[in-house]
């Protein structure tokens, strides 16, 4: 296929609540360090693709693609910038329009941002504003919240496939004996199932350890064509699908609550383009902002059937298991800084697949796929890299 | 501060529990929508204003422990996924009963009720709650 497409270079800032650090610091933060680690300079960059979700309410900052460039220092050489927005899948669909215009043949190099400052806003007012990956008018309004809404699909979930709770907790307990390897994870601490089990109640089934952080972030990444990386003589890894799909905005629309239609598609899509198979996959990145995701992403993207994740939270899913799941800490305990999130993955699943994530190394990581999910599961980004 | 406005054009809608059936191939829809997704543009100009019963059941639910500024004072609350007898399923919270009583499968009625409140200068807004039956 003419013009494939390689991610060359990748970086990020700690996950966190940073409160030394603007939007605009961590975004050139990342970038930065994303063009450094490609080896390539300004007059290299044909376009910048900016992910971010909530700067327009949580800190009153639109015209982000502006920002980003400005701040980057490349005003003066005009180089387009755009900011694309899809919510908490954000960051993955910025990849995926980046993949898109050098897969066209209208760039050769770009570089693709993603960036969330969310502790700029006081006490639970940031609850108010997460809610708007909802339907605002009729579950907000309503006293929905991101943490309710997954709550109401755990507890159907729970219902009918006779799921315990611990099943759930074993995916954050994943997440944080996986994040202490990540130096740039927020919560690098070892969750014991107990304290999993036993945290402050959110909406119930579902408690504090189930639910992903409010973070700070950025990551980056550049992606070159094919062209580029001979030319270059470059090192990367190759892009081999990205898919999007979408379904109902509100989860009462949805023909199963917990089923979420938009992996499924989206993950099928991808497999289709990439010509591999799910036996393939060395690694999985999902979506888990709520334990209860993990779960769902897990049997909607193909690798196990319904009601039967349960089977593989206690050891498929670990760094040495059959199928690890999150090596980077996933959005429980890497953090969950909305826009960055996507590219976050990226960025771990390059290191992974150059050999350079350090402790927390899978061997032998041929191909990742990465799932990036937008509110409630209303969009999916998948991509699948490798070789 | 919200303009009256944005409350005012959907109080039909969440005041009296009407939503749209799509005379084309029956289903009824709630929240409203103009376009029916299994229709597509055969449902142009047949989707029709239906106000529902208000009789449901829950079909799944979860008691709030931490909300936003507006619903601050209503914690804990029980929010569920309520299937309408007409087939939709809306999100509302269950009112009037010890958390413990509510239950999957548990039928219940729509009420009127205080939804929200923007600040305290702010506007007091209005639409359905469900009962136990
Ligand atoms: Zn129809």
């Amino acid at each position: 296929m003419l013009n494939n497409v390689y991610i060359i270079g990748a970086g990020e800032t700690k996950f966190g609540e940073l409160w030394d650090k603007s939007l605009r610091n961590l975004a050139v933060e990342a970038g930065l360090k994303a063009i450094e680690n490609a080896g390539v300079y300004s007059k290299d960059i044909d376009a910048i693709y900016g992910a971010n979700g909530l700067a327009g309410t949580i800190n009153e900052q639109e015209n982000i693609g502006a920002l980003i460039a400005d701040f980057s220092g490349l005003s003066n050489e005009g180089i387009p910038a755009l900011r694309v927005e899809a919510s908490t899948a954000s960051g993955a669909a910025a990849v995926r329009e980046a993949y898109l215009s050098i897969k066209s043949g209208e760039y050769d190099l770009v570089v693709v941002g993603g960036v969330e400052k969310m502790t700029d806003i006081h006490g639970s007012s940031i609850l108010e504003k997460m809610s708007s990956i909802l339907d605002r008018e009729w579950e907000a309004f309503f006293g929905a919240t991101p943490a309710a809404m997954a709550a109401l699909i755990a507890r159907k979930y729970m219902n009918d496939f006779n799921v315990e709770k611990e099943a759930l907790s074993m995916f954050s307990v994943n997440d944080h004996l996986n994040a202490s390897k990540n130096p740039d994870a927020q919560y690098r601490n070892k969750l014991t199932l107990e304290q999993a089990m036993g945290a402050t109640p959110i909406a119930d089934p579902l408690n504090m350890m189930d639910c992903s952080p409010i973070s700070d972030g950025a990551a980056a990444i550049v992606l070159a064509s094919e062209n580029f990386v001979k030319k270059n003589k470059k090192e990367g890894v190759k892009i081999l699908s990205s898919a999007v799909a979408e379904d109902y905005l509100s989860v009462g629309s949805r023909e199963s609550i917990y089923t979420l239609n938009s992996a499924k598609l989206a993950a099928e899509k991808a497999f289709k383009k990439a010509g591999i198979k799910r036996d393939d996959i060395s690694f999985l990145e999902v979506h888990d902002s709520f334990s209860i995701y993990g779960l769902l992403e897990l049997e909607d993207l193909g690798f196990a059937e319904k009601g039967k994740a349960k089977n593989m939270v206690y050891d498929d899913i670990k760094l040495n298991g059959r199928l690890p799941v999150n090596p980077s800490g996933g959005l429980k305990a890497k953090g969950d800084p909305y826009g960055a999130v996507g590219i976050g993955q990226v960025v771990d699943a390059y290191k992974q697949l150059m050999e350079k994530a350090g402790e927390g190394q899978i061997k032998n990581a041929r191909y990742a796929l990465l799932h990036n999910m937008a509110g409630t599961g209303a969009s999916s980004i998948v991509h699948i890299l490798g070789e | 501060m919200t303009e009256l406005s944005r409350i005012w054009r959907e109080t039909e809608y969440r005041y009296n529990l009407i939503g749209f059936k799509c005379n084309n191939c029956g289903r009824s829809y709630f929240p409203p929508r103009d376009i029916c997704p299994y229709c597509h543009r055969e449902s142009i100009g047949k989707m029709e204003k239906v106000k529902f019963s208000g009789n449901g059941e829950i079909l799944s639910y979860t008691t709030v422990h931490d909300a936003p500024p507006a619903f601050k004072r209503q914690v804990p609350y029980t929010l569920a996924l309520v299937k309408l007898d007409e087939g939709p399923v809306i999100t509302a919270q269950i009112v009037d009963c010890d958390p413990d009583e509510v239950n999957t499968g548990k039928k219940v009625h729509m009420v009127f009720r205080k939804i929200r409140e923007d600040g305290t200068n702010g506007v007091i807004e209005y639409g359905y709650k469900f009962r136990l039956n």
